[in-house]
């Protein structure tokens, strides 16, 4: 058993942590008062407000340097990685090609009303991202780009009608929770046509994490900086078994 | 700063987008679209929603018959106009209401029918150039600091939240606010109506919402002495109703592009095309400039392999607004800043990039794209490459400069965010604003290499473009590895050909 930790400044166990937000009041002096004081009743100790200006008519900037009395027990800490242990493209396709002896259907799309495909090509297309090739390269998987703005109903039914074993559906607008109802809704109708069980589903977009997609009913999600080797390890992996 | 480039093959590529524009702008003028034809209707007046939400022009095209709409919808609502000598908009709304029905006026003489909409033509004509006139008066009274014009986003879903981070980034330097669209709103095929509280990682754009816009920034306007830019979407299945709409309520830019929904919206391309004539006639009518959307190769692909791609569509967009009548002080055109932070000399190809759209479109309002595709959750680095992108921007002289925010890829930007943002490009323009003027690029070195390699290829681009043709090229995957087909994608059963006596009043008086 490790000893708790906290944020580190420059001495151990010091819990510096830097703040910056907005408030909508006038600055003066009184405005980095009441700036420090609300850090203060944040619960953190030593506040310093390193900058406070005026950046609109009624809004203050403030820029505050503080230590927290919290820290945090690592060796609790449960967050499961949907990464599997990294893998080259030829060991995945030979993965493939030994366990199933056939080319895994995988389909992609931005789903909803979403229309930010960057994510979604970067593993799909032929070029990749970071120098790690889309699944498009690999010998064993077939690939279908939707595209964007492909609505939960007709991304099943090309899934049905096309025999996907793999579904990554991509989202990246987070206002309002409206991803998150275009993701819950995708997993319900894959449940009501008899479907979820038989494919493999993952959910993809800058703020999605493991857990997250996990709590959505998902195989699988994967963040920013995700690579398409990271993804295609997962549905291979999971497929062999 | 000069690079010395080829000027024959500038010449060249310029031939080669007159020939690739004009078999498109002989498929053009032999059609027209329910959105232009809904427009001709906003242009004349006809507005407001029936008790379920629809637009009044949206209910009146779909109450004509084939024969009628491809003789225009001018022709058949002119002679509800003529027989009953209502003002537009009531017309509008009884037809609506189910009061008037258009089928009862069939029997009414054409020439009557064409009288009585031309007066209202002349009057939305004449609002039109008023409100030119009025941003004319503005500007010389209130005159803007000098380009880079600082154009900032602005996008919570609600036009009043809207306002209040319009005002505030007014305060903190911005010169340009441009609202950002609900997600799909480019796929909607009606214009939502009244103000809007509520969108989905952008605000519907509304005239309602337009007018509640341009009334605040005119009063910031005063209270700062410079006149604040108002810009909006003119994209997607509504394009020259927006025009028409931003025309009315003085917005003073519109993003608008030739290609973009066809590759990027997968809205269908003659569609498109007929679409961006007639919203680039009312626009060239309005004084409004365009933005085109060349930014999007980069993002959805690599951007050094892209640049000459960029080019070639900066040259197809051009040659297709001077046939809308557009001057090149309109012309907005597009590029952005995305390659990899990671590579070498990076910056020499941005700045080599942005040169040579300078050069290749001197009259042109050039607008510079932040970056935002290497942009991550670290925002220390992302304000470095903002910066980075805010020198290149003043030393090559663009002219509409859209901020990059340090939390692009995390959230739709805070004001705070904002504030920094603004900072960060004041400051990098303010200490760098006569670097262009004062280097000499090395003759032959990188930057001048870098730009005439991406001259070459998008000269053989447009080579093979004009062999091809337009529609070809893209159904082949030319631009953006994006394949689309001619009678594909959304909105290509609203796309009809003109019958021998079409009629757009619009089209006689703005020619």
């Amino acid at each position: 058993m490790s000893d708790p930790i906290k944020p580190y400044g420059d001495t151990l166990n010091d819990g510096k942590v830097q703040l910056s937000f907005t408030l909508p009041a006038e600055w003066s002096e009184a405005a980095d008062e009441a700036a420090r004081q609300l850090v203060a009743k944040m619960g953190f100790a030593d506040v310093q407000v390193a900058e406070g200006r005026a950046i609109a008519q009624g809004y203050s900037f403030f820029v505050v340097y503080a230590s927290t009395m919290q820290s945090v027990d690592f060796d609790s800490i449960a967050a499961p990685s949907m990464k599997t242990r990294a893998m080259s493209m030829d060991e995945i396709d030979l993965l493939i090609s030994e366990r199933l002896g056939r080319k895994i259907r995988v389909a992609g799309a931005c789903i909803g009303t979403d229309a930010h495909t960057v994510g979604i090509d970067a593993i799909l297309n032929m070029k990749g991202y970071q120098g790690d090739p889309g699944l498009e390269r690999y010998k064993m998987f077939e690939t279908f780009n939707l595209g964007s703005q492909v609505s939960p109903e007709d991304f099943v039914r090309f899934a049905k009608e096309n025999r996907i074993d793999a579904l990554l559906a991509s989202q990246v607008v987070t206002q309002k929770g409206s991803d998150v109802k275009t993701f819950t809704a995708l997993v319900e109708l894959l449940e009501a046509e008899g479907m979820r069980d038989a494919i493999v589903l993952c959910a993809g977009g800058p703020r999605m994490t493991g857990l997250l997609a996990t709590e959505l009913g998902y195989d699988a999600g994967f963040g920013r900086g995700t690579l398409p080797s990271e993804v295609a390890a997962f549905i291979a992996t999971r497929m062999a078994k | 700063m000069e690079l010395q480039i080829d000027r024959k093959a500038i010449d060249r590529c310029r031939e080669l987008a007159v020939e690739i524009a004009s078999p498109v702008h002989a498929f053009i003028e032999q059609h027209s679209t329910v959105s232009v034809e809904r427009s001709v209707l906003r242009l004349l007046g006809v507005d407001g929603v029936d008790a379920d939400g629809v637009p009044v022009p949206n209910l009146i095209i779909d109450a004509l018959d084939e024969p009628e709409l491809a003789r225009g919808a001018a022709l058949a609502f002119g002679r509800v106009l003529a027989k009953t000598g209502l003002e537009p908009r009531v017309a509008g709304e009884q037809i609506a209401n189910g009061m008037l029905a258009l089928s009862d006026f069939a029997s009414v003489a054409t020439e009557a029918a064409r009288k009585a909409v031309v007066t209202h033509t002349r009057r939305g004509l004449e609002r039109i150039r008023a409100t030119r006139a009025e941003r004319t008066a503005l500007l010389k009274r209130l005159p803007q600091m000098p380009p880079p014009l600082l154009y900032i986003i602005v996008a919570s879903g609600n036009i009043y939240e809207d306002r209040s981070a319009a005002v505030a980034a007014a305060e903190a330097g911005a010169q340009i606010i441009a609202v950002i669209r609900s997600t799909g709103q480019s796929l909607l095929d009606f214009v939502p109506y009244g103000p809007t509280t509520e969108g989905f990682g952008g605000t519907y754009a509304t005239q309602a919402n337009f007018a509640i816009m341009r009334e605040a920034l005119d009063e910031v306007s005063e209270r700062l002495g410079r006149y604040m830019m108002l810009t909006n979407y003119a994209s997607g299945l509504c394009m020259p109703e927006i025009a028409v709409m931003a025309a009315l309520e003085r917005l003073d830019m519109l993003l608008n592009d030739s290609m973009y929904g066809i590759l990027f919206r997968d809205i269908n391309m003659k569609r498109t095309f007929v679409d961006q004539h007639f919203s680039r006639r009312l626009n060239a009518a309005s004084g409004i400039i365009i933005n085109t959307g060349e930014d999007n190769y980069l993002t959805t692909a690599d951007a050094v392999e892209q640049a000459p791609a960029v080019l070639a569509s900066q040259f197809i967009n051009e040659e297709f607004a001077h046939r809308a009548g557009m001057p090149d002080e309109q012309i907005g055109l597009g590029d952005a800043y995305e390659i990899d932070p990671n590579l070498e000399d990076g910056f020499l190809f941005e700045v080599a990039q942005a040169q040579l759209a300078r050069q290749a479109f001197p009259n042109a309002p050039l607008k510079y794209m932040p970056p935002t595709k290497h942009m991550t959750g670290d925002i220390f680095k992302g304000h470095l490459i903002d910066a980075m992108f805010n020198l290149t921007s003043v030393m090559t002289k663009q002219t509409i400069h859209l901020c990059g925010i340090l939390t692009e890829a995390i959230h739709t930007p805070f004001l705070g965010d904002r504030a920094l943002s603004l900072e960060n490009a004041r400051y990098i323009m303010n200490t760098a604003r006569h670097f262009g003027d004062d280097i000499v690029p090395k003759k032959g070195g990188r930057i001048e290499r870098r730009a005439q390699e991406v001259l070459d290829e998008c000269t053989s681009l447009l080579e093979r473009v004009s062999v091809l043709g337009l529609m070809q090229a893209i159904e082949a995957g030319v631009f953006a590895d994006v394949r689309r087909s001619p009678n594909g994608g959304r909105g290509f059963d609203g796309v009809f050909k003109r019958a021998p006596d079409y009629w757009n009043p619009f089209d006689e008086l703005l020619s």
